[in-house]
């Protein structure tokens, strides 16, 4: 009897708190369906009464929200292709290869994870605009091309893969390149993939770089995109939940798809110590 | 025959070298320009003083960093920083351990309550600032709604100095809480049943087996978020930027808003420069001191 009542009582509690976490979503999303008199009615209902998606479309037609979308989307794709080929070439390198100055080399990678944005950005966003690459896609994307988490994720999990099948494959003659592309790549498929999920919701996040180095519409991403929704109408609060909502689905796409684990596979690394 | 064997034998051998190399190539290439070679340039132009351009008008030395150290404004933003990582860090960390705590059951239906809770992750700093933009707002917020519902004056949420920083802190906790809550559960879900069962039959209360018992096996992951937690809150900037600039009253101006407006409103690169390596240091040092103080306690299996 004790027992059940603590456990409605916890149901009770969390469900409470459940609501208080959900609200700004749940705003959002209802708000985004309503119409304009709904929403300029003071309290605004918590339903819409008739789920409309007129705020999408003008969301679509004011502001070039689909172009905001299309440049994250290619910015992201590109940078996360980019440096699944960079850190497991990388990571290939460090877990197979015997060279002269692997230590230090190893050790300027790691060196790499201690700088951070805030001294590089001056630097960087001077070079861009030297080279006359604000605002394209290039000075998007080129300087996150690489990232040593990456190689160090990848290595961790190259050297946990069995070392038999390399040995057995060089006594067949198979050379690194091969060994690389048909045996070390395939194998890492969950690793690969982990990495690429994270690192393209990284740069669908982004929010500093770009804001720096784009200036026009066309060329601005998601994040300053919904930004500029706010500055473009004041009055219609539900055009710029549609967009917030269009800009959340692709995260809220790999929330569903498991990010549970691709966290808990970026943490296990760092907290066995 | 031995001969040709050797030579063989050393020819692949450089050709593992060159292949090495060639491997290690594209990334080494994208570290020397945008991080290497900014970061020394970094602390090049920390010491001048350049036009809106970029371009090094005059070689200072230290007189940047003097003129930050005297400067009355400069430390008002390092301490508006400091409230910043204590309204938020301990405040993320406690509520998402309390609810990773409350989850960690078998009771039917808690992979919805943790999926509700996991789902702050999804948003990131551009659509998380606007959503509490528009809550905010003085008059039609709909956080002054419920206030008044339960007979609370209204809240001058993001236009009066002594709430802002409170308000901007509310934000940051919501956004960040789906990861360290993620982290956190993950972190009890690798305890070993055992440990629980044996709590139980010890006679323990749920409370003081759970303090006694797990937090202590909980340990090195708490430090993990609590490191990396600091490091993002000393790094905020989007959700200052979209919900106060800074203000009102410059009571919102951390120390990235403050390197921001310097570089990039301004174009005073040299003493933006100057700005952003000394919060690099503090939070080196602050890292360092966690580690020498902090990674003793933590309990490692």
């Amino acid at each position: 009897m004790i027992r059940r009542a603590s456990s409605f009582l916890l149901y009770l509690l969390l469900a409470l708190l459940a609501l208080a976490v959900l609200y700004p979503l749940i705003f959002t999303v209802f708000s985004s369906f309503m119409s304009e008199a709904e929403v300029s009615n003071f309290p605004p209902p918590l339903f819409p009464r008739e789920p409309n998606f007129a705020n999408y479309e003008k969301a679509i037609q004011t502001v070039p929200v689909l172009r905001f979308i299309l440049n994250s989307f290619l910015v992201s794709t590109a940078i996360m292709l980019c440096q699944i080929v960079t850190s497991s070439m990388a990571a290939y390198a460090f877990s197979f290869l015997r060279f002269p100055g692997k230590h230090v080399l190893f050790f300027l990678f790691l060196s790499t994870m201690m700088i951070p944005w805030e001294v590089t950005i001056i630097p960087n966003y001077l070079s861009i605009k030297s080279w006359g690459w604000m605002d394209s896609y290039q000075g998007l994307i080129v300087p996150f091309m690489a990232g040593a988490f990456g190689v160090f994720l990848l290595r961790q999990f190259f050297l946990q893969l069995p070392h038999e099948l390399f040995d057995a494959a060089r006594i067949d003659g198979c050379g690194h390149l091969r060994n690389f592309v048909a045996i070390v790549l395939p194998l890492s498929r969950p690793a690969l993939s982990t990495l690429g999920v994270y690192v393209f919701l990284n740069h669908w996040n982004s929010y500093l770089w770009p804001l720096l180095i784009t200036n026009t519409p066309t060329m601005r991403t998601v994040q300053i995109g919904v930004g500029m929704l706010q500055f473009q109408e004041v009055n219609s609060w539900n055009m710029i939940l549609a967009g917030i909502t269009l800009v959340l689905l692709p995260s809220l796409f790999l929330l569903a798809l498991g990010v549970k684990q691709l966290i808990r596979g970026i943490t296990a690394g760092a907290v066995k110590g | 025959m031995a001969v040709t064997e050797l030579s063989s034998l050393k020819r692949s051998k450089r050709k593992e070298i060159a292949l090495a190399y060639f491997f290690l190539a594209p990334a080494l290439a994208v570290f020397a320009l945008f991080l290497f070679y900014p970061m020394l340039k970094s602390v090049y132009l920390s010491m001048t003083l350049t036009d809106p351009r970029g371009r090094v008008a005059e070689f200072v030395w230290f007189d940047n960093y003097k003129d930050l150290f005297l400067s009355e404004a400069f430390f008002h933003s390092l301490k508006i920083t400091l409230y910043f990582v204590l309204l938020t860090v301990p405040t993320t960390i406690l509520w998402s351990l309390l609810l990773a705590a409350l989850t960690h059951n078998k009771l039917r239906g808690m992979k919805v309550f943790q999926f509700i809770f996991s789902l702050p992750i999804i948003i990131s700093v551009g659509t998380g600032s606007i959503i509490w933009l528009l809550l905010f707002h003085p008059t039609a917020g709909m956080l002054n709604y419920f206030l008044s519902k339960i007979g609370v004056s209204a809240i001058p949420w993001l236009t009066d100095p002594s709430w802002a920083l409170l308000s901007v802190s509310l934000m940051t906790v919501w956004m960040n809480m789906g990861f360290v809550y993620i982290v956190l559960l993950s972190g009890l879900q690798g305890i070993p049943d055992d440990i629980y069962e044996s709590a139980k039959i010890d006679g323990a209360g749920p409370v003081r087996s759970f303090l006694q018992i797990v937090l202590p096996l909980l340990t090195p992951t708490l430090f993990f978020v609590l490191i990396v937690s600091i490091i993002g809150a000393f790094q905020a900037f989007g959700q200052i930027n979209i919900l106060t600039k800074g203000g009102p009253m410059n009571a919102t101006n951390v120390v990235v808003f403050t390197i921001y407006q310097d570089a990039f409103i301004n174009f005073r690169f040299g003493i933006g420069s100057a700005e952003a390596l000394i919060l690099f240091a503090i939070i080196l040092a602050l890292t360092v001191l966690q580690f020498a103080v902090l990674e003793r306690k933590v309990h490692y299996q």
